[in-house]
């Protein structure tokens, strides 16, 4: 959170009630950051009606009363940008948590203000410009290495008019110091500041067309995400949605992934915290926390920061984008953010719409989501922004309004089952009902970069899927050995499909992360035991005896096959499996 | 302190009252009636000349010539390492007829959340006892796993079970080498629960010695529900207080929670707020929450607050606001099960939609066993197999299965049996748990256990259970 200058008004509180404060007298405008009662609460102005000014708090209002000042600083909430913001852990409102920590202790107390970077910390700052270049807005003025795996671009502002540099310095600076000089009197620093709310510009918001490799092979295999696209994951607790999105943080190709925890659990985001620096990113090798931001705020911690969190994370999303770079944001879970809000408007007293949520959150939702995207900058440069968020609906019943709003916006949707999660086939993500809309824009990526006939394979198995889910119906009634020998087939190939496949185990340090080739190896595998097992049937061979080769179940174990040796296996595999079933007849 | 008698308006709990001095948010009031009655309250909400004052112990009595205090404070909790074996109100006065509490400190009862910068992730293993519990959804300190029970299920008996017998394996075996500063205390918070209940809890604590290490907050049936909503904060003020400052690990167990939402309902009417799902206040979410997240470990700090919530779900409905949003905050739930109940299974707990979210670190090589993941993941899927083919063997019989499903049916009726089925009384260690598994995965032949390291059959597989059952 960046710190404000000066007051402009001060006003007195007129009521409290939970995070909702009231306050007369204050000069204010819309989303104006106040500062509430005598120990200084940061809050933010929701509403103005005649002389009443209304607050949202984001800390615990006990003991603030009526007759307490409020003071207004006239900016809105405003995020610090600059170097130093990977490798840290922030509060909603982008306060360093272990800044915080140092400052009160293990538990949060309140009103302490800290800025988002570090302002005393000195930057090598390694300019890209020298006296006498035009600069305009985001361009690209010098580099400082902000973490082993991140060399941090410093950007005119975007509200700069531009101009010649007329001074340029190199060496080492803090982030308030000046580092480049133009003409027209500008001053450009490392740090800089901007409206969470306020998207910030680019150039132009084009077709995504490469897939951000997720290492799942569900993911990459059947419901790819584009970089610069927009995937939901909902599902009812315990079905695995923090450990699909962690997932995604640890081993999706992003260059810089920022996750939010909102509203969800202390432990999960010090899980988070622990892991994070000892895990190799497995594109650089380098920490994953050197590629990271993570944004902590817990169930417990105050409501309206947490309304607040997913505005502070796609701001430095954004931040990072204008540098050209690929980032990944995760949202867990966007219905604490959207429940925030109805927490929010209900002490309002507004006119609930469905289920009492607001009225708009519809509209917010989709303004959320609208800030992804594959974008050109100004800097003529390229980067995303992909969005992933998780949705915990009540009850897992996917028709309450959150989940049905956000499915309207996003392109992909990985629905999570709570059936599948009992039966522990991990990740519960269902086949059936998930999809992604990315498919066909990305199939070119897959065919040049990893194998021909990727998206004929996967419609293979996709129709296998189908297939086997048309016949459980039956099944259902008769039993399975009431079925046509062909049909008992498909369904044993079925199983390793989903077994030896769509199974991922997330916490194996080998099956964790599968690259895409190996995403491709695995399936062709169980496609060759599809194409021998039929060719054994029609010549004759009974399906026990077809089903019974013990080369099949070392299909199983592909998954945990180191990277470097699955393309052996999985010929050794195929080999045994075609001589096998040849023997038989 | 000024006295106000300006009572404008009495609704259920909630008392209204004008002033004329600004009163701060959450203050703690005194309430005198004309009879001498005094009872407290807070300050719920706090506008410029008039206040609305949730009464704790019922409004009856109160009129407009009742004399209103505030504290100028909000509510604490009086805090001293001498509550333990100490039995006190849902307000926290004793009831026990010992001598008055002499406090170290006064603690607000709200509490303030944990910065998740400063957790220590929990990872400690702790052994209940419970098969069921251990080997398929490990607790670990540190951890909120609460009960999901229905009406007239025995999540008492379990509860009292696990208070008894949890215990870390690793400090068993170096007892007097720890200082005494990481002993075990259990606080044990009853909201509306009946008499009856309390007093098995009570004969319990008592028959064991446990109530030496206890600390017991009773609010009754018959208790103001507007009490309600403070015992589980004083329970778990105490219970922070013993954890973080005296170094214990403490077991926190809370029951009913459905009472306590019941309580919040009532309160969120009575103000006429815009209700819910059901009925319930929008805020129940990040109340809930403000509960559950006090437990935890902190880095640096000796001690550990574990929970252990007891909720029954209405209708046995786990997608009603209660559990659903208790789900979603807490790492996890153990499910209680009506059918298994009435097959005489004890504890009748259903595995299946139980889960504990921190158990993957708790377990494994150095905590427990290194094949503990692979077992439960195996056991996992195949009871899952077996509880799914019972409903195709009602419309098909048996006969018409093959001999692989035969063989999963009989798992799961073994499994239920002799893995689950273990009584209230039985203690059994993790590594009795673990080769009870293998003596039940091993009814599978080897190229079955897909989800178990080669390795790890090689050395636990039991191979004449095999035979047996392929001799059948």
């Amino acid at each position: 959170m960046s710190q404000a200058e000066a007051i402009t008004d001060t006003g007195e509180i007129e009521s409290v009630s939970g995070p909702v404060v009231t306050a007369t007298g204050l000069d204010a405008q819309m989303n104006d950051v106040v500062y509430v009662g005598d120990e200084g609460l940061m809050g933010e102005v929701i509403e103005i009606e005649g002389d009443v000014t209304t607050i949202q708090v984001y800390e615990e209002t006990s003991g603030i009363g009526p007759g307490q000042p409020v003071d207004n600083t006239g900016e809105p909430l405003t995020v610090d940008l600059g170097p130093g913001m990977l490798d840290s852990i922030y509060d909603g409102v982008q306060r360093p948590l272990d800044v915080l920590e140092d400052e009160m202790g293990a538990f949060l107390d309140r009103g302490v203000d800290a800025p988002g970077i570090d302002l005393d910390t000195d930057w090598e700052f390694e300019p890209t410009v020298e006296a006498g270049d035009e600069v305009a807005a985001g361009d690209v003025v010098g580099t400082v290495d902000e973490t082993v795996s991140i060399e941090h671009k410093v950007l005119v502002p975007p509200r700069s008019d531009g101009g010649e540099v007329v001074a340029v310095e190199s060496g080492t600076f803090t982030v308030d110091d000046t580092v480049v000089e133009l003409d027209t009197g500008e001053e450009i620093q490392m740090h800089q500041e901007w409206p969470v709310r306020r998207q910030r510009p680019t150039v132009d918001k084009q077709t995504p067309t490469e897939p951000l490799v997720s290492g799942q092979r569900i993911l990459d295999g059947l419901f790819p995400i584009a970089k610069g696209g927009t995937a939901a994951i909902p599902g009812p607790f315990g079905s695995g949605k923090t450990v699909t999105q962690q997932s995604l943080a640890k081993f999706a190709d992003a260059d810089i992934v920022v996750y939010i925890g909102c509203g969800e659990r202390g432990n999960e985001m010090t899980e988070v915290i622990e892991d994070f620096p000892e895990l190799p990113d497995p594109q650089t090798g380098n920490p994953l926390m050197a590629r990271t931001t993570l944004i902590a705020n817990t169930s417990n911690m105050p409501v309206a920061a947490r309304e607040s969190c997913i505005y502070t994370g796609i701001t430095i999303a954004e931040y990072y984008r204008d540098m050209g770079y690929d980032v990944a944001l995760m949202a867990d879970s966007t219905s604490r953010w959207a429940e925030a809000m109805r927490e929010i408007s209900s002490r309002l007293e507004e006119m609930p719409g469905e289920e009492g949520y607001p009225a708009y959150l519809a509209a917010r939702l989709s303004e959320f989501y609208e800030r992804a995207g594959y974008f050109e900058n100004f800097n003529g440069t390229e980067g995303s922004i992909s969005v992933i968020g998780a949705v915990s609906p009540p009850g897992g019943d996917f028709s309450e309004p959150v989940t049905q709003n956000t499915l309207r916006i996003v392109k992909t949707f990985w629905a999570l089952d709570s059936d599948l999660a009992e039966r522990r086939h991990f990740p519960a993500i269902n086949w059936d009902e998930s999809y992604s809309l990315y498919k066909d824009q990305l199939d070119p990526w897959f065919t040049d970069n990893v194998v021909d006939d990727w998206a004929e394979q996967r419609q293979w198995a996709v129709d296998i899927l189908d297939e086997e889910s048309e016949l459980e119906e039956i099944v259902q009634l008769v039993g399975k050995d009431a079925l046509p020998e062909d049909q008992q087939l498909t369904l044993e190939v079925a199983r390793y499909i989903r077994e030896a496949w769509l199974q991922q185990n997330a916490l194996h340090d080998v099956d964790r992360y599968c690259p895409p080739e190996k995403t491709y190896a695995i399936l062709s595998g169980i496609k060759t035991l599809h194409e021998e097992s039929f060719e054994a049937l029609d010549a004759g061979v009974p399906v026990e005896e077809i089903t019974s080769i013990d080369a099949a179940p070392r299909l199983n174990r592909l998954g945990t096959t180191p990277d470097d040796e699955h393309e052996a296996e999985v010929a050794e595999i195929k080999q045994q499996i075609t001589e096998q079933l040849r023997e038989l007849y | 302190m000024k006295e106000y008698q300006t009572i404008t308006e009495v609704s259920g709990p909630l008392v209204y009252v004008e002033t004329d001095e600004p009163i701060g948010y959450d203050e703690i009031v005194e309430i005198e009636t004309p009879n001498g009655d005094v009872k407290r309250g807070q300050v719920l909400e706090s506008s410029d000349g008039f206040v609305a004052i949730q009464v704790f112990e019922g409004t009856e009595g109160v009129g407009k010539d009742a004399s209103v205090r505030f504290l100028g404070e909000t509510l604490k909790m009086p805090v001293t390492e001498d509550l333990l074996g100490r039995v006190l109100d849902g307000s926290g006065n004793p009831i026990d007829g010992g001598p008055d509490i002499v406090p170290d400190d006064r603690v607000d009862i709200v509490g303030e959340a944990i910065n998740p910068h400063a957790r220590e992730y929990p990872e400690e293993f702790i052994q209940t006892g419970v098969s069921g519990i251990d080997g398929m959804n490990t607790l670990v300190r540190g951890q909120k796993l609460p009960i999901f029970s229905g009406s007239g299920l025995p999540h008492s008996d379990l509860a009292l079970q696990i208070a008894r017998q949890a215990s870390v394996p690793e400090e068993e075996a170096e007892t007097d080498d720890d200082d005494e500063g990481s002993e075990f205390a259990v606080v044990f918070g009853a909201m509306g629960i009946t008499a009856e209940e309390a007093n098995e809890f009570m004969d319990d604590f008592e028959r064991t010695g446990a109530l030496e290490r206890s600390v017991v907050f009773m609010n009754l049936a018959d208790d103001p529900a507007v009490e309600r909503t403070v015992t589980p904060r004083m329970a778990l003020t105490t219970a922070e207080y013993l954890a973080f400052e005296k170094d214990y690990h403490v077991l926190v167990i809370l029951t009913d929670m459905t009472n306590y939402c019941e309580a919040l309902r009532q309160i969120g009417a009575a103000r006429e707020e815009v209700p819910g799902r059901r009925g319930y206040p929008g805020y129940m979410y990040t109340d809930l929450a403000q509960l559950y997240e006090r437990a935890g470990r902190i880095e640096g700090k000796e001690g550990s607050v574990t929970q252990i919530p007891i909720l029954t779900m209405p209708g046995d409905d786990d997608t009603h606001p209660i559990p659903d949003l208790t789900g979603y905050i807490t790492e996890g739930q153990i499910m209680m099960n009506r059918d298994l109940n009435s097959q005489g299974v004890t504890p009748p707990v259903n595995v299946l939609p139980s889960l504990s979210r921190l158990m993957d670190d708790g377990i494994g090589e150095g905590l427990t066993r290194a094949d503990h993941g692979d077992v439960s993941d195996q056991l996992y899927a195949a009871y899952a197999e077996g509880e799914e083919l019972r409903d195709l063997v009602n419309i098909v019989g048996r006969e018409a299965l093959s001999e692989r499903d035969n063989r999963y049916l009989d798992f799961a009726d073994r499994f239920e049996a002799e893995f689950i089925d273990q009584g209230f009384k039985t203690n059994r260690d993790i590594e009795e748990t673990l080769d009870l598994g293998w003596e039940l995965l091993s009814m599978f032949p080897k190229t079955e256990l897909n989800r178990v390291d080669e390795d790890l059959i090689e050395d636990h597989y039991v191979e004449d259970v095999a035979d047996e059952a392929t001799a059948d």
